[in-house]
């Protein structure tokens, strides 16, 4: 049986990895490739790393820091943060990526998605959607939740997923950083959505959390954070108990 | 001993140079037919697309040297699936090294995702030294939209949607669906036997 992943998320900052509240307030949490090696140990099943940071360099330092993960991480991971073009993509497909994940340069131009999969296929694509719950609606957002755009989320799965996103990395803004659980019901309403992999992310606070993505929030993966990288929760007992909950998981 | 990894435009090719690194070993990237015919083994990668990938193998020669090649030679996900003889992607004819059929999933149920992403379990039909030091029931990565049937040579399989060809073996060639070189420590000791052989 298909295994439930559990997924580590690292937030890369100026080549560090840091830590917000509802994307803000950042944390220093350490290097990327020590805590993803760490991670490794622990039993994660893949791990995602986000650049944050805002230069002109960084199509560089993120092709750097892509290089360095695939030399020494034996499991598959994926990487984003302000990737625009086929360009981006491909330098950091031949530093190792396995996936490369696009948010809002998709949301600005959707064929991006179609000319990504095209180019390298479904599978190294993984579009990340940031959702919040405004008046009832779940609204697509940019730019790390701050910008709201008129689209709405279950519209933007299927229509990612149509044009050839081969996972979608779903976050709840609202749920974000506050540890009170993941967003189920709009989760399990994507997971109805579109027939490709749905990671859940945004609210993991306990192993109940996990459980409950899994199984009323129908996800295929749980993603997290702060959770992970404070040692709150250690992926292995995490894995243990989803386990013992009858979750498939890869122990 | 020279391990020759085919480079052809097709996929994460670096990731199997890294995970052999990881392991001590060194290899080379080439898509050269003379280094990849003289290679002592010789890995087939591949990330992609049947049809068009097939047609580079051809236009470029390698699909005869791929065709010809005596030394253990490896194919991985799609390179599994070339060694095949046929291919629903595309309606492509494939290498036809191994006689078995590609075929596409079909989800019989709405909690059944295409591709078939994720970790799941290998379980042996023939022993291979391949898998001498692997578990029953040991985790592999798996990413793929196509499968290859079971078959006379399928020495492991997975079951997702039906039960699938996981790896395959026919003389000198070895093939696995899934990727050992991001299959952590389970894929490494393959590799390593690989490397062995």
């Amino acid at each position: 049986m298909l295994a439930k992943r559990i997924i580590p998320c690292l937030d890369i900052k100026d080549g560090r990895t840091v830590k917000g509240v509802n994307f803000e307030q950042l944390r220093d949490a350490g290097d990327p490739v020590e805590l993803g090696c760490r991670y490794v140990t622990e039993g994660a099943d893949e791990l995602v790393f986000l650049d944050i940071t805002a230069t002109v360099e960084k199509r560089k330092t993120l092709a750097e820091l892509a290089r360095k993960i695939a030399r020494h991480l034996n499991i598959p991971f994926t990487i984003g943060g302000g990737i625009r073009s086929v360009t981006d993509a491909g330098i950091l497909l031949d530093a190792g990526a396995d996936k490369i994940s696009v948010n809002s340069a998709a949301v600005r131009d959707p064929a991006l998605i179609s000319r990504l999969a095209d180019q390298f296929g479904s599978q190294f694509v993984v579009v990340a959607v940031d959702a919040k719950k405004v008046n009832g609606e779940w609204l697509v957002h940019l730019n790390g939740g701050r910008v709201a755009t008129e689209h709405r989320l279950l519209d933007w799965v299927k229509e990612s997923e149509n044009r050839g996103a081969g996972e979608i990395l779903f976050t709840s803004m609202n749920n974000d950083g506050t540890k009170a659980g993941f967003a189920c019901d709009a989760l399990a309403a994507v997971a109805d959505q579109v027939s490709i992999p749905v990671i859940a992310s945004g609210g993991a606070g306990s192993m109940e959390h996990f459980r409950d993505v899994f199984t009323h929030g129908k996800a295929d993966a749980g993603l997290a954070a702060s959770i992970f990288h404070f040692k709150e929760i250690e992926i292995r007992d995490l894995k243990k108990y989803l386990a013992d909950q009858r979750i498939p998981v890869r122990l | 001993m020279k391990i020759v990894i085919i480079d052809y435009n097709a996929g994460n090719v670096r990731s199997v140079l890294f995970a052999l690194e990881r392991i001590g070993v060194v290899a080379e990237l080439s898509s050269d037919p003379d280094k990849i015919k003289s290679a002592d083994k010789v890995i087939f990668p591949g990330v992609g697309e049947a049809k068009n990938t097939m047609a580079y193998l051809r236009k470029t020669g390698l699909a005869e040297t791929i065709r010809g090649l005596k030394q253990p030679t490896l194919g991985i996900c799609l390179g599994m699936q070339l060694l095949c003889e046929y291919s629903e992607e595309g309606n492509t004819d494939c290498l036809n090294i191994i006689p078995l059929k590609v075929k596409k999933f079909i989800a019989s149920a709405t909690d059944q995702k295409i591709p078939h992403v994720g970790w799941n379990k290998i379980m042996f039909e023939k022993s291979t030294p391949l898998f001498k030091k692997n578990q029953p029931g040991d985790y592999a990565y798996f990413v793929h939209s196509y499968y290859v049937e079971k078959g006379d040579y399928t020495t492991a399989t997975c079951d997702y949607i039906l039960p699938f060809s996981a790896a395959l073996q026919k003389d000198n060639f070895y093939a696995t669906q899934f990727h050992p070189e991001k299959s952590g420590d389970v894929g490494e000791l393959i590799l390593k036997e690989f490397i062995n052989l």
